[in-house]
């Protein structure tokens, strides 16, 4: 055999061993990436099962909190009218007023009132529920009242501590009436203009 | 003769690096391949560890039931006993 035909089949040789080597760690390479996205796989499967449930419970969820907030919406602009709602709106969550009620759009126009004489209101609605608090003396219907000694108390008076520590202290309620236990002194100064000081 | 070594000469000079130069390239593909799969296998392995909490939509689901139709029956009291504006 010639030289020239030696170093062919050698060369040959060289390029089968080459193709060998690297097809073969190529078929390695793609052995491990068939794994691995057969773990894929195997999560997006479990993620599509996870979260196949998700649409129908979240619509359902939604379809109750928009229930709940077309009512209160209403029940609150039914109850409080659209400017003292919107006021109430603005005390609790300031800066609120500008995107408005979602179910009533020219809630968005109404400049709201003061914050405190919503709350007032308010107040005095809740005394006039039987709340027992000073402040049911006054007249719901009448002009909002502005106590500034006690306003603070005669509000937290009104609703229940969170921790509910006061049941135990609180004394029950006074006995009223013209045949009560005790009789109470009347005071003079109620319903009159409160005392000023003198300027000097 | 002259043109057997010549073949052996084109084979040599030619032949055998674009071989191992295009082998070389899909092996280096398919080697970086490997590890972007292995990324996005741990990636969807702890999204699927992170959805374990869905079930817990159906608590939830449930609860705001229960807040929805507590809150319908006290704004029906009230809706009662407060006037309206």
């Amino acid at each position: 055999m010639p030289a020239a035909g030696v170093v062919l089949i050698v060369t040959v040789v060289l390029i089968v061993l080459a193709l060998v080597y690297y097809l073969v760690s190529t078929i390695v390479q793609l052995r491990a990436i068939t794994n691995g996205l057969d773990d894929v796989i195997a999560n997006v499967g479990e993620i599509l099962a996870k979260t196949e449930p998700v649409e129908p419970v979240v619509a359902d969820i939604n379809a109750n909190l928009d229930a709940a907030v077309s009512a209160l919406e209403g029940l609150l602009v039914k109850k409080a009218g659209m400017d003292d709602a919107m006021g109430l709106v603005v005390g609790l969550y300031p800066g609120a007023a500008a995107a408005g009620l979602r179910d009533f759009p020219q809630s968005r126009e109404i400049s709201p009132p003061r914050i405190g004489e919503v709350y007032t209101k308010g107040t005095l609605t809740l005394a006039r529920l039987g709340r027992e608090a000073p402040i049911a003396v006054a007249n719901p219907a009448g002009p909002v009242l502005r106590n500034v000694e006690y306003g603070s108390l005669n509000a937290r008076l009104l609703y229940p501590e969170a921790r509910q520590g006061r049941p135990e202290r609180l004394e029950r309620s006074p006995v009223i009436g013209t045949d009560s236990p005790e009789q109470y002194e009347q005071r003079d100064d109620i319903g009159k203009p409160r005392k000023r000081m003198r300027s000097a | 003769m002259t043109l057997w070594w010549i073949g052996d000469i084109v084979l040599l000079v030619v032949v055998v690096p674009a071989v191992l130069y295009l082998l070389n390239g899909v092996l280096s593909a398919s080697k970086s391949i490997v590890p972007s799969v292995r990324k996005i296998a741990d990636v969807t392995a702890a999204g699927s560890r992170d959805l374990d909490a869905v079930p817990l939509l159906l608590t939830t689901q449930d609860q705001v039931r229960q807040t929805v139709a507590g809150v319908a029956n006290y704004g029906g009291s009230l809706d009662v006993i407060i006037d309206d504006a």
